[in-house]
Order: C-alpha cells, then structure tokens, then sequence
C-alpha cells in the first residue's frame, strides 16, 4: 500500500536534495532502513490525526524557511553551571569552541567517527530506539533525522559523571537546515546529566536517543528557544531499564513553531521517566508537546507535567498518551497538562490519553486552561504588589509544578531567571 | 486616619445598591467595630475600601490621612497605609508564603521610597512575628493559604498585618473561624499593634473578639448604611438582644 502520488512526491522532494553520509557497513544500513522507514510513512499532513494541532508545512518544505538571527543581550542558559560545552554552528560540530570533553566515566565522540567504526556502542541505540518509537504512530520527522543527520555526537556513561554535558547550539547563518542527532547509553548504575540551549538553525530537526540500563539515571534540561523565527521539531526516545531513572524537563521561550515528541518506553521494573515542560508565547508562537510513554514492565511510574502560558495570539498543543501494556501491574502513571491563557486570543488545544490493559494501576490524567485567578491578583495587590508584578507572580507559580520537576536547584534557579527576563521584557 | 462621607456603592455587573450613604470617620489611635446582619454590606465596605473590581461607587468620599483613596489602585491604597484582612483569605498555588510576604514587604518599601529588607533582617522580622502568633515555621514554607486551616488562614492574615504595620486595618471577620485560644492569640497580635499613630476598623459578629480588642467605638450597620454608633456597650447588647430592637428603633 503506497502513499497518495502527491504525498509521496512531496516526501521525496523533501529529501531530494539529501545525502546519506558514508559509514561503517551497519551504520549506512541502519540509515538505508530509516530511508525507507520515512518514504513509507510520509510526510504528515494537515488531516493526520497526530497533526491535528500542528500545520506540519514549515517542516514539510525542501527549504528551510529563513529565520533572522536575533542578537540577545541575555546571557545564555546555563552560565553559571560547570559544565562541558559540545558547540554546534547551525549544525556542524566546532571542536574549537568546544571544551575538552575528557571527564571520568564519560565517552564522547562525534557522530561521523562513531557510525565509521565496524564496531561500536552506538550500534544498539543509533536508529534503534527510533524505529522502536515508530510503533504504533509514525515520526517521520525523526525517520529523516537518522537517516540523514549529518552531524552529532554520541555519548557513553559508564558512572557517575561529575559535570553535565551541555549541548548548545548556535544559529547564524539565516537560511541554515540543521539535522542533528545523539546517542546516548548510560550504563548500569552510571548517572549524566545533559543540558541543551540555543536555537541551532532557521530549521531545527533533532533527534536523541537515550538507552538507561538497569539502575542508571539520566537528566535532560533544555532551554529551548531564542530566535522568533526559528523553526524546531524535536524527538526524545528513551528506553528504560530496572530501577533506572529518566528526568526531563524543557524550558521553550520564543519561537514560531516548536513540535517536541517524547516516546518513553518503561522496560524494566521500578523504573521512574518524569517528562515535564514549561513554554511561555506571546504573539506568533506555535508550541506542540507531543507525548507517548509505554509502560511494559511492573511497578514503574510516569509523570508527565506540562504548563504553558500563552497570550496574544500564541498557541499551545500538548498530546499526551500513556499506554500500559498488559501486565504492566503496579503502574503508577500520572499527567497533567495546563494553559494559562493571559487574554482571548491566546488557544490551547489538548488530546490527554490513557490506554490500559492491566488491571491493577493507577493513572490519572488531566487537563485545564484557564485565565489568571482575579482574586488572587486582587489579594496580591491589597498586599502591596503592583498588578503586572502580581501577574507575573501568578505566572510563574503556575509553572512552578513542572520547573519542580528539575532536580538541580541551581538548574532550576537558571531557568526561573530565565523566565524572569521574559517576563521583565513583556512589561517594558 | 480614614474618613468616609456619605458613600454610595452598587455592583456594576447588576443595578444593585449596597452600600447606601455610609459615613464613618475613624480617628489614628482608635479601635471600631463594626456589626451587622449578614448581607448588610460589611464585607463590601472593607472591598470597596481595598479597591477591589466589580465595585462602582456612585457617590461620597473616603480620604485616609486626607488622602483621597477611591482613584487609587489596590497597590497603591495599600503603600498608602491601609491594610484588608480578608474575611476569605485567598489560596495561591505556586506561591510561598515566605516569598509571599517577602514581596509584598519590599513591594511596599519601593513604593515608599526605602531600601528592600536584607534577607537576614527579613527572616528575623518573619520569625518573630510567626512566633508571637504561634504560626508554625511550616506554615511558612508551603503555598499561601493552601490546605491552610479556616484558623490558620486567619492568623495567616494577621501575620501579614504584623509583617507590614499598615496605619489604617480593616479586620473582616478575622474571628470567625478560630478557636478560643487562637482569638486571644489573633487580638494579642492586634493589640500589640495598637499605638497612636494607627487605626483599625473590627467587623465582627461576636461581642467574643471585642472583650479581647477593647474597641473605643461600635457601629451597627443595616441595609448599607450604618444605623446606630454607640460605645463597647453597644455590642453586649446586640449579643443579648440581636438586632431586631436596634432596627426597629432605627426604622
Ligand atoms: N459580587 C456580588 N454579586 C452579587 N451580590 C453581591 C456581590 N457582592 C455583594 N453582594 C450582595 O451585597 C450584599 C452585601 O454583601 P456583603 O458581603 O457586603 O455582606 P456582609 O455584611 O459582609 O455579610 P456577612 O455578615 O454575611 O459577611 C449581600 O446581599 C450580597 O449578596
Ligand atoms: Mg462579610
């Protein structure tokens, strides 16, 4: 069964004018097979029903559409934290602007030298947890991303890893198409930390694939955003071993379309994936979580917590699914997904799902929009609080319940500044 | 202190008057209650003073200290001195009553020209006032009035009160709600308060809070407007008898 003839011309020219890079014999295979993957699927349209939320024709152009490159006078996240740089220029690797990357129970190497080698790590995760992702919705988005990244890394830990990896992207150049993805494997009983930020390219597709063996940990934020105009579809893909731990959370400011997937699958008993996001749009801003977490194994807990605050005409999507397999009993799974909506022209759609076929869990899920509480904001004011100050108050204790989510105080300091400045700037 | 001449209030979603030409002049050093059948327009008086939305006032003037407060926005009428208890205190997720506090203090010191309170003078000011009122550390921590007691809530308010040392206190009903030791504790922390330099306006149900905050003055208010002033006296009557005679005699 072919796709319609218009919609495979359309998923051919998307990539028409792309190369599978060279590699050892099993990496261009698993890239042959992502090929394939994606000209099956195809393109998403405007009826998918995954794309009910999202008008996915930015991302489905051959070109990227060009985006200006805003120069802030913010300083970037993550400043404060001693971390290890891994610099990206609208997608290539700069080893110059890069730190060492030597740090114990940590290995990184680049994409292009990993998938060279006959044998190697990533062999087991590179397009591995991808293609698993692909059942039972398709991402061709990130179909496209493993077979025709051209830059990344990959990245191993074997223990405790003393500082965070932070991922940051730069964008400069305006028409830039960047495609980047990562592997990453933490081994039994290892714990990393990776930070992401920057807005990477006028087009950003990006794929990360997380593989926690049994009893490791691994802790993702972003802050993602910056540049207005930039465009993002993002895949996270995680599987997770026994009592491992998954813990993410993104910070998105800015942007005219960001679409985030999650597809965490919980394979091991007693194991933990938090999965949290707090997006923040004024005017022009189109902002998608796409969600899917399968519990296949006893006794593991989910949570998913996602707040955005949207005024002027933004939009935000959240679609949030939680599937248990059978006898994945003592599932603890828990979703919530809530808009602050700052005036009438700001919308917030949501699709939240429970599918379940084991018979002793427990799942809640829920989902709200709302305006700012008048009698909260009353209540600050009698106190003493300016209205825009009380009102940026109200913001962020609304977005408090998923930057909670971070476990690093000084991380999770980072990113209330963040949101500070924003706020700060929309008073002005 | 606060002087309000012939106030005339009504809802502006629906033509409804409350408040019905109210005058009431409360002088710097002075405690007065207020009283009143439910509905009467007590709450709406304290509101209306505070600065809340939904209110139009079609008539009168309220000055605190001779400065015209009706064109002030809440934050404004509160830098200027006044403070509301609320009869319903206000739960706000997200927000910790430390941070709470800690804001609307420094909120009111920008406003009034002073430097912000160094975060070891604060802590000392909250701890102390916290601890007058029996207020568990705890209570600190969480978010405001959230999975608070009704007692809690209101002594809640009267941290606030104490924290901020506002001239002119409209107390709604602060009583209602607390248990008998919580009361002397709630009119411990006013009377502690009182001094010459400052107001406070007591609206109450009960005779009970009054034997603990001895007021200078009673008013009784009915159907908008306050229909009788009398001395401490005033409310052992109302408890005694209830309203019926007053009205009548009024009408
Ligand atoms: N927002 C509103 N919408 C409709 N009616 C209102 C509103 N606010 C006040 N009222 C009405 O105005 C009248 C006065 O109410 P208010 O709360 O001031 O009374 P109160 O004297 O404080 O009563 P209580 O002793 O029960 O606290 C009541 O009849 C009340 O129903
Ligand atoms: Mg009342």
């Amino acid at each position: 069964m072919g796709l319609p003839a218009r919609r495979q011309e359309d998923t051919e020219a998307r990539v028409a004018h792309l190369v599978v890079p060279d590699g050892a014999a099993w990496a261009t295979e698993v890239r042959k097979q992502a090929v394939s993957r994606y000209l099956a699927m195809g393109l998403p349209e405007r009826r998918d029903e995954y794309w009910r939320f999202t008008r996915p024709d930015d991302l489905n152009a051959p070109q990227a559409p060009p985006a200006a490159v805003v120069d802030f006078k913010e300083a970037p996240a993550f400043g404060e934290v001693d971390r290890l740089k891994v610099v990206f220029r609208d997608g290539v690797f700069d080893a110059e602007a890069s730190d060492d990357l030597s740090c114990e129970g940590l290995e990184v190497e680049r994409l292009q030298s990993a998938t060279a080698h006959d044998i190697h790590w990533s062999k087991d995760v590179y397009g591995v947890l991808e293609a698993r992702g692909q059942v039972p919705v398709a991402r061709p988005f990130a179909a496209l991303n493993t077979a025709f990244a051209t830059d990344g890394i990959v990245i191993r830990a074997t223990e405790r890893v003393s500082k965070p990896v932070n991922l940051i992207y730069l964008h400069e150049n305006p028409d830039s198409d960047a495609i980047l993805h990562f592997a990453i494997k933490v081994e039994s009983g290892a714990d990393l930390t990776v930070l992401e930020n920057g807005p990477a390219a006028a087009r950003f597709n990006k794929c990360m694939e997380v593989d926690v063996a049994d009893g490791g940990a691994f802790h993702h934020v972003r802050a993602q955003g910056r540049d207005h105009e930039r465009r993002a579809v993002t895949h996270m893909f995680a599987r997770l071993g026994q009592e491992s731990a998954f813990k993410s959370f993104t910070l998105t400011v800015n942007g005219v379309l960001t679409r985030n997937e999650a597809f965490i699958e919980l394979v091991g008993d007693n194991a933990v994936s938090h999965i949290a996001g707090a997006a923040v749009g004024d005017g022009d801003f189109h902002h998608d979580d796409t969600v899917f977490v399968v519990h296949d194994a006893v006794g593991c807990e989910s949570r998913q917590v996602f707040k955005k605050v949207l005024r002027n005409g933004a939009v935000g999507a959240f679609q949030g699914k939680i599937l248990v397999k059978e006898g994945a009993q003592k599932t603890d799974g828990y979703q919530i997904s809530q808009s602050l909506l700052l005036d009438e022209d700001a919308q917030f759609l949501a699709k939240p799902e429970l599918e379940i076929y084991a018979d002793d869990v427990a799942c809640s899920h829920g989902s709200t929009s709302g305006a700012i509480d008048e009698d909260a904001l009353f209540y600050l004011q009698s106190r003493g609080l300016p209205r825009p100050e009380a009102q940026d108050l109200l913001v962020l204790a609304f977005l408090a319940e998923a930057i909670e989510e971070i476990e690093s105080e000084d991380i999770a300091e980072d990113i209330y500044g963040r949101l500070e400045g924003w706020l700060q700037r929309r008073r002005q | 202190m606060l002087k309000i001449d012939n106030l005339h209030v009504r809802l502006e979603e629906e033509d409804k008057a409350i408040l019905r030409g109210v005058d009431l002049h409360v002088p710097a050093g002075s405690v007065h209650a207020i009283m009143g059948p439910n509905g009467s327009g007590k709450s709406t008086l304290a509101y209306v003073l505070s600065g809340r939305d939904g209110y139009e006032v079609t008539q009168g003037e309220v000055a605190l200290e001779g400065q015209d407060l009706l064109d002030l926005e809440p934050e404004e009428r509160a830098a200027a001195g006044l403070f509301l208890a609320f009869q319903y205190p206000v739960e706000i997720p997200g927000v910790g009553n430390m941070t709470f506090l800690r804001t609307a203090l420094n909120a009111q010191r920008k406003a009034c020209g002073e430097d912000e309170a160094s975060a070891a003078d604060f802590l000392k000011l909250i701890r102390d006032r916290a601890n007058s009122l029996h207020i568990d550390p705890d209570m600190l921590k969480r978010p405001v009035n959230v999975g608070f007691s009704g007692g809690e809530k209101k002594r809640n308010e009267i941290l606030q009160m104490a924290v901020l040392e506002p001239k002119m206190c409209v107390l709604d009903e602060t009583d209602s709600g607390l248990d008998v030791d919580a009361m002397r504790l709630v009119a411990d922390g006013v009377n502690a308060l009182r001094d010459d330099g400052r107001a406070f306006l007591v609206i109450t149900h009960y005779q009970r809070l009054l034997n603990h905050i001895q007021p200078d003055v009673v008013h009784i208010m009915a159907d908008g407007r306050i229909v009788k002033t009398g001395g401490p006296d005033l409310a052992l009557e109302v408890e005694t008898n209830g309203y019926a005679d007053i009205l009548q005699e009024v009408a």
